[in-house]
């Protein structure tokens, strides 16, 4: 099947910051896909060159197939909700919606029809006669969102869709982007520098730093095994032990990750279970979090190591205080070998 | 929040806020509004023909003169399609400059430019005009460029043209249209750069995103957005040129306009009532043409 985006090495530099770093890249058709870094890591750029707002220095981009390295966005089959939305102040919603249409030549009433049908899809159904201003920012979203979709593209591409809307609007909106995208079957690309965001939605997940791509897994395989320690410390919230420390405690000269779920706390007297890693601190702090409860033990002078507690399964936290020596063990396989 | 601060305000602090307030609230409400009344008042008054006084009694006399006598209609509409003109000029001029300053050029430039088009209103006025009088005399600079570059019979074809054309340029309407041009036209390319400005580059990106061609983001997203800007810029060429006296009285044909008119008639003829009256008209224009800009909807953006 052909890939619905391909980037070949494609590198773009800004003076002398180099944004996007030789970056090869293949999404598959109908799929959801994370662009997901830091501010500054490259994810934007790459959006910004897929979507034909910016060329690459070097290298070629690939639209289901079609090279359109050098294709100016208006020909591009690929749509954009932009992150402030850019929704035209001087339209109605229903006129924003069917830009789209509009330029492209279609007949008034057919577009008053066609942005009808896409408002209903994003429940918007009654504010076609509004201004943008007028909607909250959910609803832009929305409209953004509908007047993308209208031209019916091979690719959506979101710039941060979430990131200006406030935590529960943010949450119910990612299930229905998620929603949206199954029931269209169009490939959606989308940058976000939110992790949670990243894993909850995403078929696949590209982490960027530094103009380059540090993995691309599934949000699964990203989450249990990180391959590098930017990875290991960017997604989720696992222990990263670097290099110097790793030998101390394993004895191996190798950085690597451990999740504070997968960490036991033995009590005292207690041994190790066979092979298990083991070693002793000082409790830091203790986290009550409802559910679960988190302390952080210093296992020597510059290493801290989280270990999360379930209060369900009988592992309170009582009588573990702040200064108490404790010790800690886990599997060796738990602990993810990370490069540097 | 701001307003329910201000109305709260009490005992002392109103006092303060009040005494602030008070010496922009008496400027504008009695140097500037009520003097204006003033002159609205004058134009119902009407001057006594035999001993030249004003007679303060309401009449619409000086209107009906004002209206009646084909020499006065002449001058309002001679001034009216000047104003027109230059307005019409000044934005087509006006437009792509801004629209480089706004989006195309570099910081540097761009302060270039700013500085480039305020210089001029930092030189006298008079000095302006009466220099434009000699560039466009008949053996002036710019006859003097049109013979070097061939275009002496081109010239010549547009100064032969009736009404608008004359002996040299220096006494032509077209002339007169230029130099009103050039003095304007920084009073339209300020607001419109403005207004361009604040165009956020992320809606063109997504005109272009949804299939636009430049031209039709132009159309549909670009000039739109810039139409406060065009109309408050021409605000400023359309009522700068029916108020102005000058430029027709140093260059150009010798027929009068409003402010012309206005001048002569408080000044020499003694008519205040006239004067008046004629200082009225350019109000009633400027206030006809922003209800008609409003109704083409130019106004919606802000």
């Amino acid at each position: 099947m052909t890939p619905a985006i391909e980037l070949c090495a494609t590198r773009r530099a800004f003076g002398s910051v180099v944004a996007l770093d030789s970056v090869s890249l293949t999404i598959a058709p109908g799929e959801f896909f994370a662009l997901l870094g830091p501010s500054g890591s490259g994810k934007t750029t790459c959006l910004r060159l897929i979507a034909g707002f910016d060329q690459p220095d070097s290298g070629t981009i690939l639209l289901d197939g079609e090279d359109v390295t050098n294709t100016p966005p208006f020909a591009r089959n690929v749509n954009t909700v932009f992150q402030d939305y850019a929704l035209f102040p001087h339209m109605t919603v229903a006129e924003n919606v069917a830009y789209g249409l509009r330029v492209r030549g279609v007949a008034a009433v057919e577009r008053a029809q066609q942005a009808a049908a896409m408002l209903d899809l994003v429940r918007l159904g009654e504010f076609g006669a509004r201004r943008p201003h007028q909607l909250s920012g959910g609803q832009r979203q929305r409209v953004a969102l509908a007047r993308a979709l209208i031209n019916r593209p091979q690719v959506l591409l979101l710039d941060e869709p979430l990131g200006a809307l406030d935590l529960k609007l943010r949450e119910e909106m990612q299930a229905e982007l998620k929603g949206l995208q199954q029931r269209l079957g169009i490939t959606f690309v989308f940058v976000t520098h939110d992790q949670g965001e990243a894993l909850s939605m995403a078929d696949r997940i590209a982490v960027f730093s530094q103009g380059r791509i540090e993995q691309l897994d599934t949000p699964r395989q990203l989450y249990n095994r990180p391959q590098t320690v930017f990875v290991a410390s960017f997604v989720g919230s696992a222990n990263v032990v670097g290099r110097e420390a790793a030998r101390l405690l394993t004895g191996h000269d190798r950085a690597f990750a451990i999740r504070p779920e997968l960490i036991d706390l033995l009590a005292a007297g207690e041994p190790a279970a066979d092979g298990q890693v083991e070693c002793a601190g000082e409790i830091v702090d203790v986290l009550y979090h409802g559910a679960s409860s988190r302390l952080r033990v210093q296992v020597d002078e510059r290493t801290t190591l989280a270990v999360a507690r379930s209060e369900a399964a009988g592992g309170g936290v009582q009588g573990l205080t702040t200064g108490a020596r404790v010790r800690l063990a886990w599997r060796p396989d738990h602990a993810v070998p990370l490069q540097d | 929040m701001a307003g329910r601060a201000e109305f709260s305000l009490q005992g002392r602090q109103a006092f303060y806020f009040a005494l602030l307030l008070a010496p922009p609230l008496l400027w504008l409400g009695i140097v500037y509004l009520g003097s204006l009344l003033t002159l609205l008042l004058q134009s119902f008054y009407a001057i006594d023909e035999f001993t030249a006084r004003i007679v303060p009694e309401f009449t619409l006399a000086t209107y009906r003169q004002l209206l009646t006598q084909p020499a006065h209609i002449d001058i309002i509409v001679r001034t009216l399609l000047m104003a027109t003109a230059v307005t019409l000029a000044a934005a087509v001029i006006a437009f792509p400059v801004a629209l480089y300053m706004a989006r195309y050029a570099g910081p540097r430039t761009k302060a270039l430019f700013y500085v480039g088009v305020m210089l001029p209103m930092w030189t006298s006025y008079l000095v302006k005009v009466y220099a434009w009088r000699l560039i466009l005399a008949k053996q002036g600079i710019a006859s003097w460029g049109f013979e070097h570059l061939g275009l002496m019979g081109a010239l010549d074809q547009a100064l032969a043209v009736p009404i608008v054309g004359g002996p040299s340029l220096a006494s032509s309407y077209i002339g007169m249209f230029v130099v009103f041009v050039y003095m304007w036209l920084p009073f339209m390319i300020l607001p419109l750069a403005a207004a361009l400005e604040r165009v956020p580059a992320s809606l063109l990106q997504a005109s272009a995103d949804l299939g636009a061609r430049p031209g039709q983001t132009f159309r549909n997203v670009v000039l739109p957005l810039a139409l406060p800007g065009l109309a408050a810029g021409s605000i400023f060429t359309f009522s700068l040129t029916l108020g102005d006296y000058i430029i027709p009285s140093v260059v150009g044909a010798p027929g009068y306009f409003i402010g012309m008119m206005v001048y002569q008639q408080q000044g020499t003829a003694g008519n205040l009532p006239l004067a008046a009256a004629f200082s009225v008209v350019p109000i009633v224009l400027i206030g006809l043409y922003l209800m008609l800009a409003r109704r083409l909807g130019a106004f919606d953006a802000l």
